[in-house]
Parts: structure tokens; sequence; C-alpha cells
């Protein structure tokens, strides 16, 4: 989704800084994984704000429709059955974009502006620059990115960026009939979180705490999770997520030094060539050919 | 073209298409591949009809060269095999370097220095290719750690082999009298008596 913006912190292939005067405040959606339903309501708002639509699948005897993310499906609900103490607990994860502060897409894609980071945090993907080669899903932590079929282009949660942009909350939060998801300032949400923390730590849940992985360098969508000690159970979100090395080495220290020891070698071939001259044959070994025919002919 | 009856034939035509078809196709993969690899390449793209078109070609255009390039390995590994004079040579590389080539050991159709570079090459085309098809998102969808590595070992001997093929293509410009033998197959009897004295001594029968 492409969108003018003074208040770009990234973008993807570039090395001279963004346009970046403004400076806006860091935004976090927060999602209440113990206040979730699982009503999907949020699936469709954002299939109909965003105005796509996921093809109608079929029961594979979970309640999770669609089974994945895709292209046209940016967001989807997993529903993991957990029994501890003798009680059946739902988990419900509404899974999507994380929004990093260190966003592992950004750092791999190799197009310049087809991945924006703005100041407040949002990652965006700008599709009319992406030219599909799926680095963005080698570089993703959370397996999020999603390549259409059709097109090729990388998809993924935008947070609304465009409403955000205009002073709204994205669709998912407006919709949410519990209020498991919230919007607002990164600082106002981490607040909130705590409160809800604490209720639930009351509540017998001693482990409920707030998922911000620092790894990436926070996200900008938290979860509340009953059980923040094992994030593993909300249908394998990463206990300790970041940029994978080898996507570090790729994309990290291994570029500009690789293009340096290029640079090095074609120089240097001019260099030797200009210091130590060219290798010709010697006049020695033609006149002693030379010889040799004239001999031969005689 | 024979300029000289006498010159000696180095090289077949089908092995100087062999070596172009593979030369063609690995510019075509260093621009593109460099475009994706490093932003102040990016505009490379624009050679192959935009980014989109780079990125959907480069891979076909991999699958040609490593066809090409196994082609060209099957026909010359037999003379590739390092031997004791190979390894004096490279032994003294350092004075064929500074220009001083009077007491290199002789040397058979390749010396020391070819021969590692045939097996460098020979090796950096299989990580290529192995790993090529492991990023190949049209095509394959492998495991996301393969594909990471892949995407490191595709970017690093894509870095070794295109520094190789600087100093190759540098040292046919370096030597005088060698490019001929890939345009039109033949060098002077006086070049391979100086830098291939024992493939000169084969051939000639002296």
């Amino acid at each position: 989704m492409a969108l003018q913006s003074l208040d770009i912190l990234r973008r993807s292939a570039t090395t001279t800084p963004p346009p970046g005067v403004r400076k806006g405040v860091e935004v976090a959606k927060l999602i209440d994984v113990s206040a979730c339903i699982g009503c999907k309501a949020c699936q469709v708002a954002c299939s109909e704000w965003n105005d796509i639509r996921a093809e109608v699948g079929s029961c594979v005897g979970v309640y999770d429709n669609p089974t994945d993310l895709s292209a046209q499906a940016w967001t989807v609900m997993r529903f993991a059955e957990h029994e501890e103490k003798d009680r059946l607990e739902w988990l419900i994860r509404k899974d999507g974009c994380m929004h990093c502060a260190d966003p592992g897409c950004l750092k791999s894609c190799p197009s310049p502006g087809a991945i924006i980071q703005y100041a407040n945090g949002i990652v965006d993907f700008h599709q009319e620059n992406c030219i599909g080669c799926g680095y963005c899903v080698t570089g993703c932590p959370f397996n999020v990115p999603r390549i259409s079929k059709e097109d090729s282009k990388a998809y993924k949660c935008s947070l609304c960026s465009d409403r955000v942009a205009v002073g709204q909350e994205p669709a998912c939060v407006k919709t949410c009939p519990t209020g498991a998801i919230q919007f607002g300032s990164k600082e106002d949400m981490k607040d909130y979180a705590a409160t809800r923390i604490a209720d639930l730590q009351r509540r017998g849940y001693d482990q409920a705490g707030l998922y911000d992985p620092q790894g990436v360098g926070g996200t900008h969508v938290m979860y509340v999770l009953h059980h923040a000690d094992r994030p593993e159970l909300y249908n394998g979100l990463p206990a300790n997520p970041s940029i994978s090395p080898l996507v570090s080495l790729w994309k990290g220290f291994a570029k500009p030094l690789a293009t340096l020891a290029l640079a090095g070698v074609a120089l240097g071939s001019l260099f030797h060539y200009v210091t130590k001259g060219p290798n010709e044959v010697s006049k020695e070994i033609e006149d002693e050919i030379e010889a040799e025919d004239k001999e031969a002919t005689k | 073209m024979i300029r000289d009856p006498k010159d000696l034939k180095r090289y077949n035509a089908s092995e100087r298409a062999n070596h172009w078809v593979v030369g063609i196709s690995f510019i075509l993969l260093a621009l593109s591949g460099l475009a994706f690899f490093h932003p102040a390449f990016f505009p490379l793209t624009q050679l192959f009809g935009g980014p989109v078109w780079a990125r959907i070609l480069h891979p076909y255009v991999g699958v040609l060269m490593a066809l090409a390039f196994l082609v060209i390995f099957l026909r010359f590994k037999h003379l590739n095999r390092m031997t004791a004079a190979d390894r004096e040579w490279l032994a003294k590389a350092k004075n064929m370097v500074d220009g001083n080539d009077h007491d290199m050991p002789e040397q058979g159709k390749y010396n020391g220095g070819q021969k590692v570079m045939f097996w460098a090459l020979a090796t950096c085309m299989l990580l290529m290719t192995v790993s090529g098809l492991a990023i190949w998102r049209a095509w394959f969808g492998f495991d996301i750690t393969l594909v990471r590595l892949g995407a490191v070992v595709h970017a690093a001997a894509g870095a070794v082999m295109i520094a190789l093929i600087m100093v190759h293509v540098y040292a046919a410009i370096w030597v005088k009298g060698t490019i001929r033998a890939m345009w039109y197959g033949t060098v002077t009897r006086a070049w391979a008596k100086q830098h291939h004295r024992g493939w000169y001594r084969q051939m000639t029968g002296k």
C-alpha cells in the first residue's frame, strides 16, 4: 500500500536517509489473547477494509479457517487446545505481521522502497516496488509474508497504515467485539497490558505477561499471554525470535565486504597492468621460432 | 581462421562456443545477481527489462550456465589434474605475478594457476547451482533454514566466483596473445613455447 510520507524511518535497499522530518508517536496493536473469543470478526474486518478475499476452503477438523496466512488473508486466528491442571484451555492467537522494530523482511529486501518502516513503527510492503524474490520470507522470524501465486508480489498485514495515517485504528481493532484488540501509542498499550496482566495474575495465571520480544527490538503488535513463559503453546509463537544469524551474515557485513573485495580485485588488476606491464611473448623466443623456420626452409 | 598455418590449435570451435555460452550466461548472472546483492548495483536490473524481469530470468540463465559449465568441466577435467610441476609453479607464482616468468617450471596445456582456477570455479559452480535451486521460489519451497543457508552460500560463492572470473579475464588480457585462443582457437608457437612449453613440445614434437 503506497502512501507518500515524510515519516519514513527505514526504506529497503536504500543506503541514504529516507524522508523523515516528521516524527510520529510509536504505535502498537495489543492483542489480549485472554479476552479473545475466536469469533474471527477481525479476519472479516481485515478482508473488508483491505478488499481481499481468501478462497473459501473446507473444514480440516479445526477451527482455523483459512488454515494459513496468504496473499488474501493477512490475519488468521490460530486455535490451540492445551490441557493444564486438568482443565482445557483454548488458546486462540490472532496471527499476522508483528511489525518488528528490527524487521528481518526489510533487512533482506533487495528492492529499493519495496518495504518501508514508518516512524510510528509500522512496517509496510509497497507492492509496486516488489520484485517477487521472496527474500522477505527468508528474513522474517515469524513466517509472515506470503507471495501471491497470481502476481508474485509479497503481501502481509499493513497494520492498516492507510487508516492509521489519518488517525483511525486498524480495521481489526475497530471491529473486535470483546475489546481483545486494542490500539494506541506503544507506551499506552504497555500500560494497558500491565493492568490486564495484573488482573490475570490475580486470577491464578502467575506467568501472565506481555509478548514484546526484544530479540527483534520489540514489536508493534504485542500479545498479552496467560502463559508468557511458554509462548510456543500459542501455535508455535517463538519464545526468543530474532533475525537469523544467516540472514544477518548475508544482508549484514557480507554486503559491503564482498563489494569492496570485488572492487579491490578489479582495481588491483588494473594497477597490476599499469605497474608491471603486459606479459608479452619475449623477443628471444620469437627469434628462436623464426630461426627454426628459416632452418626448415633451407 | 588460421593466421599462420604453423599456429597451434588450442581450442576447437565447439569448445569455444561452449566457453562463450558459459561466459555470456556468467555475465548476465553476475550483473543481475549483484543487483540483488547490494543496492549500489540495483540499477543493473534495467539491463534485463526491469527488476521483476531480472528476478524471473536470473535462475533460468543460471540453469543454462550450470549445464554449459558441466559440459566444459567434463571436457577439460582430465587436463586439469594437479601434478608436482604444478605445485612447483604455484610455489613460484609470486615471481610470475611480478612479471618475471623466466625461471617458472615447464607447464603443459595448463599451468598450476589455471588448474587452481578450474577447480575453484567448478566448486563455486556446484555451490551456486545447489544453493540457487534452494532459493528458487518460483519452483521450489524448501525448509526456511535451508533457504537461509542457501541465500548465504549463494551470495558468498557468487562473490568469490565473480572475483575468480575477474582474475581469469585479467590474466587473459595480461598475457598477450591469449585471447585469440578463445576467439578463433589458435595461438602462436612462440606464445606456446613461452607459456606452456610442455604443451608446445607435445604439439610440435620439438
